[in-house]
């Protein structure tokens, strides 16, 4: 509904643009009878005024009805929406917590969005440090995220696949590296996905070094669920094997990226909050092995 | 003893003659040395202080457009780190929209008004000195900042919680607020300048409805700053105070509210880009029908448009919040007044595409813009058209589209009629003529380099290109697009760079103007090029819109006097009329150079200097050397009658005179 | 010269020979520029009371919790303040009037207890101000308070300044019934602060106390 809007408004301004320009070259261009003197009595001309004000009203008028009509029709999903993600803005990267009647199924992700295709999602949009904005171009319009104001949103994607989005609303120094991706699977698709994203971590006993290290380095942030790293900070990052990418959508999760990522997130993104940290090279093959578990 | 002063005088009606015009010279002449440096009141050199100074600033924010292209042209580039990225975004923005596009048009306004009204300056001399140098010390402020590598940067419109001192340590974000309070005191006094000018120092005979267009616009400009500037200043206090005293204004954690910052913001930047562009559309009002040797189409639809734009301006701010989740209700209300916002200014493009149809063309360089800029006001109206529709808005809003709109808008109807402006009243300013070849190539260069840089930003927003990010990945169909704009970026550029190379050559070797190089009908046209100090030997009475003209057009019951007229030569005098009709009403005693309002700045500025430190001593030298500079300003003058020397000696400046 | 009309031109031109009227020279009474600049003054400062004003109603209606958060502030101290702005507008108003009549004497006199019941005032509200127990950082409600009457004060302390140049001059003799429109200028910004004020102490005062 809002697409028909978009290709309404567009090209009325362009038609606009292609009178009004052929009008002014007319207008410098055409012949006139030449005159002897310079000034001749000025005749007229008010015409022009009446009748190009006149349709312009008439085409503004319509587009503001047409306009309140669709705003009407779309700010309220469709059809009940089933499924809530509570999706919190923070610099630089996108925290995604599934609710759930069953409180054991509430779980958090980060990033990589997944949604069941064919149906309206809510979303409700928490801020937590400065104000970002939830975007998916192929799939909708932007809401702000605002601390202190919980914005509520819906969307649907008619079609599995993977949506790219963007943080659309000016936060620091890495707001051009804060993307996050949509992916709309089919319901039984989505249903699998989520099951898994439920589960705890269950890393093998010969990786408890690993967890350990990781624990040190990097548990005040981050969280992997089902062992004690369990930070609040960044992303959880109980799955993260199960994303396409890493940071925020800044690089393809990758061993090589990953690795690169960990021992070097300010070369990256400089400025974003996760910190440069000075680990051995042990140390950091024990966290990336450990974190290539975590599918 | 009791002071007899001079009740009334009964001025004499002369013919001009080269004794008065010597005696006035002598009157008005800026006095020389420092004094006259730091002293002048004369709206003709405050006008250029003020264009030149513009003009400065529109080079650095260009110079700084430039870096940003390079750093864009294509994807992963690193030209630039993050930071010293959105510092440069930042004051671009500034720079363009604060320290040039308001400025420009109050240089333009200062030096215009009193020869389009037939008088000898403005209603308020010395706050007219005072805005001047208000302007330049808060320029310099903010700019200082870059000396400490902490520009401002969180954008022109510098959102909270970004702008809090939590998110944003450094001294950036207190430049920006002291800075901007400081330069809003510039625009308020500049402003009450103007409005009381237009209404108290207009010709005999001037009638509202006989007032140019440019006046309307800078009338209607000066009246909403003064209603919209103190909501900015309040906002950036709000947030010097939570940045450095702990209030809780902006902090969401205690019940503080991100989005009265964006209120306060837009209601004030809602009207300023209105009013950065209703001047230079009456210049384009004022400068077309020359062009096209008749008077204006429609002249009250278009004076009265523009007091509606502007009155329909201030209830849209929250256009540029549709995405903050506003209510439905505010939404369509909103919504609806920003796309109806488009019938006057539809009126006003369509009364100058019927000057020119019913006209004669004449192509001057000066046509060129004119014509030219309302190809790029259309388009750039319909962008604003489009994101005026909220659906349509939630798409394109903080995208390239915007970015696209905003250069369309402001380049189109603000820059271009500009240039137009100084390749038509240049000849008035120097007495010489620009270059006409030169003045071609510079258009086109600045017309097609304009146009191919920004109109690919509409695509690349359309295709989901954000706003204000430092670089771009190469997988999303971006980077053509931005290559281009990079291009066209600097071709734009070379053409600025046209106007100046022309201005240089034809400063020396430019053909002489005399008074009235395009047989334009208003008064500025009258006087000499460049006019004398005192601008008029005799003060003009005007009988219609076009006193020049009135022979040939023969459409006016009475006949406009130009050579014959009030001397008004006991003194710096000038005539004040009553607002509407212009009948004289008053012989206003206008004060001679003073350093009073620039002592005034300095003060200022030590206050500012002293926030900045948060240096109590500071801000109390500067509020002492503020107080006696206000306090000498306005001690009452002698008033002497009678006397010999009374008759020849210029009485001083009178009681509540400024 | 006298084959033109000049039927629509103000000057009263006649065919045989011109003559101008005679016309005041200079700021007598509502002609001085310095008034219609006031004029604008006012208005741009009113403005700036209104954003606080909007400030204030804005953070009150999204505020979660009760507002105010002590509960409505004390009247005594507030009210008198309001008698004395109002006592001390009445004593300029006064003044001014005086020396239209050319009593200089009674302008200088109403300049004065102007000016020191304004000096009156401003010492009450420090008090007031002192008897808060919190400061302007301690919440968002403070931040609002003390911000708003802040700058109320500050322009209180303007007027003072203003009335004491005016009491000054008026005792040096500056002023008589035709030039006076200095006092006519700093009257009207008196008289606007004092207004000001009235809304203020509505607006924070006596509204919470409406349920």
């Amino acid at each position: 509904m809002i697409l028909p809007l978009t290709w309404g408004v567009l090209i009325i301004s362009i038609i606009v643009i292609t009178i009004i320009s052929g009008l002014l070259l007319a207008a410098i261009f055409r012949r006139r009878r030449v005159e002897d003197s310079l000034l001749s009595r000025p005749s007229g001309g008010l015409t022009w005024v009446y009748a190009g004000v006149g349709i312009s009203t008439l085409v503004l008028v319509a587009t503001t009805v047409w306009t309140m009509k669709t705003l009407a029709d779309t700010v309220l999903p469709p059809r009940e929406t089933r499924l809530t993600i509570e999706v919190t803005g923070h610099q630089y990267w996108w925290e995604a917590r599934y609710f759930s009647d069953k409180p054991g199924e509430i779980f958090t992700t980060a990033n990589e969005i997944h949604i069941p295709a064919g149906e309206p999602v809510r979303f409700k949009l928490v801020g937590s440090d400065v104000i970002h904005s939830f975007w998916v171009p192929a799939l909708g319009g932007k809401t702000d995220v605002i601390p202190g104001q919980n914005n509520i949103t819906w969307l649907e994607a008619d079609k599995p696949g993977i949506y790219r989005g963007q943080c659309t609303e000016y936060c620091g120094k890495q707001h051009a590296h804060m993307a996050f991706f949509v992916v709309a699977e089919p319901p039984e698709q989505f249903e699998q996905w989520r099951q898994k994203q439920i589960a705890p971590a269950t890393p093998s006993p010969d990786l408890i070094q690993a967890v350990a290290t990781f624990q040190t380095r990097c548990g005040v942030c981050h969280s992997v669920r089902g062992t004690p790293a369990g930070g609040k900070v960044g992303p959880d990052l109980t799955h993260i094997m199960s994303r396409g990418t890493i940071a925020a959508g800044t690089l393809p999760n990758t061993p090589g990226h990953l690795t690169g990522w960990i021992a070097n997130p300010q070369g990256v993104k400089p400025g974003n909050l996760m910190p440069q940290i000075d680990m051995s090279g042990a140390d950091l093959n024990a966290i990336r092995t450990f974190l290539q578990t975590l599918s | 003893m009791a002071r007899h002063t001079q009740r009334a005088q009964t001025p004499a009606i002369v013919t001009a003659n080269a004794e008065l015009a010597e005696r006035l010279h002598k009157l008005w002449e800026i006095e020389p040395g420092i004094k006259g440096f730091l002293g002048t009141v004369d709206h003709k050199e405050i006008g250029i202080r003020y264009i030149v100074t513009s003009f400065v600033f529109l080079l650095l924010g260009g110079v700084e457009a430039l870096i940003l292209r390079v750093q864009l042209a294509q994807p992963d580039l690193h030209v630039l780190s993050p930071e010293t990225y959105n510092q440069l975004f930042t004051m671009h923005g500034v720079s363009m929209i604060f320290l040039y596009a308001m400025p420009v048009l109050t240089g333009f306004s200062n030096y215009l008004w009193p020869l389009l009204l037939g008088a000898r300056d403005t209603a308020l001399p010395r706050v007219n000195a005072l805005s001047y140098w208000l302007y330049l010390f808060s320029g310099l402020f903010i700019y200082a900042s870059f000396l400490f590598g902490a520009a401002p940067n969180d954008g022109w419109f510098n959102y909270v919680p970004y702008a809090n001192h939590q998110y944003n340590p450094g001294p950036n974000i207190d430049f920006y607020s002291l800075g901007m309070i400081f330069l809003g005191i510039s625009t308020t006094v500049s402003s009450a300048n103007f409005v009381v000018t237009a209404m108290r120092t207009r010709a005999a005979g001037m009638s509202i409805n006989r007032i140019p267009i440019l006046v309307w616009g800078t009338l209607t400009s000066s009246v909403a700053n003064l209603l919209v500037v103190p909501a900015v200043s309040l906002a950036f206090f709000l947030l010097w105070l939570d940045r450095n005293y702990g209030t809780k204004f902006f902090q969401p954690q205690s019940g503080g509210q991100p989005l009265l910052w964006q209120h306060l913001f837009w209601i004030f930047a809602h009207p300023w880009v209105y009013a950065i562009v209703l001047p230079a559309m009456g210049m384009v009002s004022d400068g077309l029908p020359i062009f096209c040797r008749r008077p204006l189409v429609g002249y009250t639809l278009v004076a009265l448009s523009t007091m509606a734009t502007m009155a329909i301006g201030f209830g849209v701010w929250t256009h540029h919040m549709f995405a903050t989740g506003m209510s439905d209700l505010a939404l369509s209300f909103f919504s609806g007044v920003s796309i109806i916002i488009a019938v006057p200014s539809a009126v006003t493009v369509f009364a100058w595409i019927a000057t020119i149809w019913t006209g004669r063309p004449v192509f001057t360089t000066a046509f060129h813009y004119f014509a030219g800029m309302i190809a790029l006001f259309v388009i750039g109206g319909v962008s604003g058209f489009m994101t005026g529709s909220v659906p349509v808005d939630w798409q394109l809003t903080d995208t390239y589209f915007v970015v696209a709109h905003l250069h369309y808008v402001l380049i189109g109807i603000n820059v271009f009629p500009v240039v137009g402006a100084i390749y038509m009243w240049f000849p008035k300013v120097t007495g010489r003529l620009l270059d006409e070849r030169i003045g071609r190539i510079n258009f086109w260069t600045m017309f097609i380099g304009f146009n191919l840089a920004m109109f690919p930003m509409h695509i690349s927003g359309l295709l989901g290109m954000p706003r204000r990010i430092y670089t771009y990945p190469d997988d999303v169909g971006w980077t053509a697009w931005n290559l281009i704009t990079s291009v066209g970026a600097f071709i734009f550029a070379i053409g600025v760079l046209l106007l100046f190379h022309n201005i240089a050559v034809s400063l020396k070797r430019g053909k002489p103007a005399g008074a009235n190089p395009w047989d334009g009908g208003t008064l500025e046209w009258a006087a000499p090029s460049p006019p004398p100090p005192y601008n008029f030997v005799v003060l003009p009475s005007v009988a219609s819109r076009h006193p020049l003209w009135e022979d040939r057009l023969d459409d006016a019951p009475g006949r406009s006097l130009i050579d014959i007229g009030l001397a008004l030569d006991k003194g710096r005098q000038m005539l004040g009329t009553t607002v509407i009709d212009a009948e004289p009403a008053v012989i206003l005693q206008m004060p001679f150079d003073s350093y009073a309002p620039f002592t005034l700045a300095v003060g200022t500025a030590i206050i500012f200097i002293g926030m900045l430190y948060r240096s109590w001593p500071d801000i109390g030298i500067g509020v002492i050397v503020t107080g006696i500079a206000l306090l000498l300003w306005l001690w009452p003058g002698r008033l002497r009658e009678g006397s010999p020397e009374a008759a020849n000696e210029p009485p001083f400046a009178e009681p509540g005179h400024v | 010269m006298s084959d033109v009309t000049m039927s629509d031109l103000a000057l009263g031109h006649r065919a045989q020979g011109m003559r101008a009227p005679a016309l005041p020279v200079g700021s007598i009474g509502s002609q001085a520029s310095g008034y219609f600049g006031v004029w604008w003054v006012i208005i741009t400062e009113a403005s700036l009371f209104i954003y606080l004003l909007f400030s204030y109603a804005y953070c009150t209606m999204q505020f979660p919790g009760p507002w105010p958060p002590s509960g409505p502030p004390e009247l005594t101290l507030a009210s008198m303040d309001t008698l004395i702005l109002i006592a001390s507008s009445i004593a300029v108003a006064l003044g001014e009037h005086a020396i239209k009549q050319g009593q200089r004497a009674r302008l200088t006199l109403g300049l004065a207890i102007g000016c020191v019941l304004g000096i009156v005032f401003v010492a009450i509200q420090l008090k007031e101000w002192a008897s808060k127990g919190a400061s302007l950082s301690s919440n968002l409600y403070y931040s609002l308070y003390f911000t708003t009457t802040g700058f109320h004060m500050a322009h209180v302390a303007v007027g003072v300044l203003i009335l004491a140049a005016l009491t000054l001059w008026s005792a040096l003799g500056k002023f008589d019934s035709v030039r006076n429109s200095p006092v006519s200028i700093g009257a009207l910004y008196w008289h606007f602060v004092d207004a000001v004020w009235i809304v203020l102490f509505t607006t924070y005062y006596i509204v919470p106390r409406l349920g």
